[in-house]
């Protein structure tokens, strides 16, 4: 059915306002006026007016989403001078750093003989109380010294600000973007989602279609998992080996810290070994008592019921840990998937019309594990290139995006390092401890040397469930809380991890709390109705030999469930907090393209409603 | 009505509902802990407002729609990026605090104050709206004393709709005890209109009434008068929250009554 849609044309639409594109519009628009705050560049599309310059987010607020992290913030100091910290809620400069191995204290976790060594060495010099194992040196590579924790729901939210008062950039949140529009391999701008419509996308009352945005320059920002980035990879392709078969999951709360709590501001944990060793976890520290926390859940953990939340409440509830945590309060909660292929999954980052930024472009640095900064570079090197063509009047053709922005961007400390770190984390296809020498042999020698390998897309690791769980799970035992799963709508995970020996989580309602109570007190999550939904399943068939389906184990918000009488999963969009798991967990490929599975990631609002992350 | 309305819709920010909100004591008074952290949302009856009067200015040729907005400058600047996509307006800000610890005859002579500075308004022409109780306050006595202040003397509180009949008298809907309502028939502007729900559906977001939204939106933030609102000699002997239950459970193929029976046993219980 053809819809008839309204045009607007602006001069460059954006799409996705996060770190990247701050860095991009703040950037773009100091270049935009002079220092009398007269303007300097004048729009394309309504002659005599400055630039027209609209970005696009598709969450209700722009600093929604829960993520907080540490960062050395160089490229943001660099885009601030001045920058007085106490301006924005929830930032400290770094002041204590620990690396904890974390032993299980519970028995439970899966353990290779590799990790039982480790345990032993780390178990004869552990603090018993603890349970754990203070690295006695943080390599280089880890350490944050002289960094800022921040969260980064607050820092783009000031940095949003800023923007807004200047009257130079339009953000638009609550405003989800489909797809781009691409007219002879040239992106001519972008289209909005639909509003007023079913949940299978067809109109209901109210229906408005969206509208096309057309622009000389798109500006894609949208993250790892966005609609758009995606349909501009699905065009137009990876360059020669790259893809983006590394993924983990970050499910992070923002706590209230007890009274008691001895942890000082600027305190910056990172754990290793448990709840499994394959989950990475870290604690920051904020002024006022508040932490930031959370655990990774990375695709080369292979575990066909890998799912998150109740291995980030087993984490809390270590010894090492909970001391800090007990008599906390919960504040907010969330989820995302992280891109951690870096560099090696960096699409085209420029073409006709486009240009990538921020960590849908490969930017993260997946030996140091930062990317907010990186980001935000990534941002700042677009617009000074954006600058430099909108000042000689050249168009933004592939090849002048390419000497402008991708000249800067080569020639950056985000190249050097990201092509440093580019092959950090090979050694974790093999296992957690090849992946830690890995690591710290990338680390040690500035990626000249490195434990490369070939990297499997996430769905050929998943291992049989009755092969995974024959340890300690009878088959015919893993057959009967697979069928009871699948019948009750539970979760599998869950009662797999009661039998594996994984206790019940003892639920305080402050900071203990159920899956469904951290989605609503925590998340604050809502979708404001009139949209489709946004996880499709792209051919249902294929779900009908599938089983557990690795995609309602992982979903953060439990939006994935079970069908009665099998089938593809039914999705409650009320309950997803966009986090893209989905996408990447699910194990059926597609047999037109082995790099995708049968789950498409489409433009949706609403998600995650909280600013406290 | 010949040349159409002048409507005026009063409205502020409040705390996305959505939030944790706890009340804290300050050197001024309470307040709620991390105010200027939380995400903020146009008052929902004053967004009622809003949108009715946007849907009347549609409806009838040469009406225009002012917001009059108290609230700190910066938060409402972040709430004019999820608003000013919805409906077209022109805004009048009034730089001061939006809580709901302060006096509403205070903020009535403010927003009173601000709707007398705005240029060619058309008295004789003039709808004024607004909610009929605030999220912050819920005083529910503001929007009567700004229209007195203004002189408006035939004021409808409750409303949920309002018909502009072919004579040019208004048809008003207000709610009254037992789901009723109560009909009036006012026989032309100026009034006012203090707003319940009223039946009209949040409006979707539209980037070019955005767009030209935005031209007069920063200025207008940008032209901020300061307002001098609070509750000086007031007391505020205690503020609690709401005290709450809570305890969710996911259930499959229970049917309704049997939901219903064990809500009903928990609230009981």
């Amino acid at each position: 059915m053809t819809v008839e849609r309204q045009t607007m044309e602006v001069d460059i639409a954006c799409v996705g306002f996060g770190p990247a594109m701050g860095g991009f519009l703040t950037t773009l628009s100091r270049a935009m006026v002079d220092e009398n705050g007269l303007p300097l560049l004048e729009s394309g599309v309504m002659p005599g007016m400055p630039l027209q310059l609209l970005c696009y987010e598709r969450a209700d607020d722009i600093s929604f989403g829960v993520s907080g992290v540490v960062t050395r913030a160089r490229s943001i100091r660099t885009s601030f001078p001045d920058l007085n910290l106490e301006e924005i809620p929830l930032v400290c400069p770094v002041c204590d750093e620990k690396v904890l191995y974390l032993l299980d204290p519970l028995g439970a976790s899966r353990r290779s003989s590799g990790i039982r060594m480790m345990d032993t060495f780390a178990g004869m010099l552990s603090d018993k109380k603890t349970c754990s194992y203070e690295l006695p040196y943080i390599p280089p590579f880890l350490s944050k010294h002289e960094g800022l924790v921040l969260s980064v729901g607050q820092f783009t939210q000031w940095a949003g600000s800023r923007l807004m008062a200047s009257g130079l950039v339009q953000i638009w949140p609550g405003m989800p973007v489909s797809e781009p529009l691409i007219e002879q391999n040239r992106v001519v701008g972008i289209r909005l989602a639909d509003q007023g419509a079913n949940k299978d996308g067809t109109p209901a009352s109210g229906f408005m279609p969206g509208m096309d945005i057309r622009a000389a320059l798109t500006v894609v920002g949208d993250g790892p998992i966005g609609p758009v980035g995606q349909a501009l990879d699905r065009h137009f392709g990876f360059p020669e080996g790259n893809h983006q078969r590394e993924w983990a999951v970050g499910m992070k709360a923002v706590v209230e810290l007890p009274e008691n709590c001895q942890l000082k501001p600027g305190t910056v944990l990172h754990t290793i070994g448990y709840p499994e060793p394959e989950i990475f976890g870290f604690l920051y520290v904020y002024p006022d008592r508040v932490a930031s926390l959370g655990i990774f859940v990375p695709s080369w953990f292979d575990s066909p019921v890998r799912a998150s939340y109740r291995y980030l409440q087993h984490w809390m509830m270590h010894p090492a840990i909970w001391p800090n945590l007990e008599g906390g309060t919960l504040r907010s909660w969330g989820a995302k998937s992280l891109q951690e292929s870096g560099k090696r999954g960096e699409p085209f980052l420029v073409g006709d019309g486009y240009a990538r930024i921020g960590e849908g472009s490969g930017s993260t640095n997946v030996l140091t594990g930062s990317g907010l900064d990186e980001a935000w570079a990534t941002g700042v090197q677009l617009a000074e290139g954006v600058a430099e063509l909108l000042r000689s009047g050249k168009p933004f053709s592939r090849k002048n995006l390419e000497e402008s922005y991708l000249v800067r961007r080569r020639d950056s400390w985000v190249e050097r390092e990201g092509k440093e770190a580019e092959k950090a984390r090979d050694g974790f296809q093999k296992g957690v401890l090849t992946g830690l020498i890995g690591m710290g042999l990338t680390g040690m020698t500035g990626g000249l040397l490195n434990l490369g390998g070939h990297i499997s897309r996430p769905y050929e690791r998943i291992p049989n469930l009755e092969d995974f769980c024959r340890e300690k799970i009878a088959p015919a035992k893993v057959r009967e809380l697979l069928k009871e799963a699948v019948t009750k709508g539970t979760s599998l995970s869950d009662t797999v991890m009661d039998q594996l020996g994984w206790p019940q989580i003892p639920l305080d309602g402050k900071l203990l709390i159920s899956q469904q109570d951290a989605l609503l007190m925590g998340g604050k999550v809502q979708a404001a109705p009139g949209y489709a939904d946004h996880v499709v399943v792209i051919d249902p068939k294929l779900c009908d030999s599938c089983c557990p389906q690795l995609c309602v184990e992982i979903c953060s918000g439990q939006a994935l469930t079970y069908r009665e009488g099998g089938g593809a999963p039914q999705f409650d969009r009320e309950k997803c907090v966009h986090c893209g798991a989905c996408i990447w967990n699910c194990t059926k490929p597609l047999e037109a393209d082995g790099e995708r599975c049968n789950i498409d990631f489409r433009a949706g609002a609403g998600g995650l409603h909280s600013a406290e992350n | 009505m010949d040349g159409g309305y002048h409507i005026v819709v009063c409205g502020s920010i409040v705390p996305d509902p959505l939030q944790t909100l706890a009340p804290v004591e300050g050197p001024t008074g309470p307040s709620l802990k991390n105010e200027m952290m939380l995400p903020a949302v146009l008052d929902p009856w004053a967004g009622h407002a809003l949108y009715e009067a946007a849907h009347l200015a549609k409806n009838m040729p040469g009406s225009k729609v002012w917001l009059v907005s108290l609230g700190p400058k910066q938060k409402l600047q972040q709430l004019m990026m999820s608003i000013a996509q919805k409906v077209s307006f022109e805004l009048v800000v009034l730089d001061g605090p939006a809580g709901g610890f302060t006096d509403p005859c205070e903020v009535a002579s403010v927003l009173a104050g601000g709707i007398e500075t705005i240029q060619g308004l058309d008295r004789s022409r003039l709808l004024l709206f607004g909610g009929c109780a605030s999220a912050s306050r819920d005083a529910g006595v503001t929007m009567q004393m700004v229209g007195e202040q203004l002189g408006i003397t035939d004021q409808f509180l409750g409303v949920d709709e309002l018909v502009v009949q072919p004579d040019g008298t208004l048809k008003i809907l207000e709610r009254s005890e037992g789901g009723q309502y109560q009909v009036s028939v006012c026989a032309a502007a100026p009034a006012l209109l203090a707003w319940a729900t009223g039946n009209l559906p949040e409006p979707p977001n539209n980037p070019q009434i955005g767009m030209a939204n935005m031209r007069t939106v920063m200025p207008a933030l940008q032209k901020a008068l300061p307002a001098k609102v609070g509750a000086e000699g007031v007391s505020f002997l205690s503020v609690e929250l709401p005290k709450q239950r809570r305890e969710t459970r996911i259930v499959r193929d229970m049917p309704p009554d049997e939901i219903a029976r064990e809500i009903v046993d928990w609230i009981k219980g």
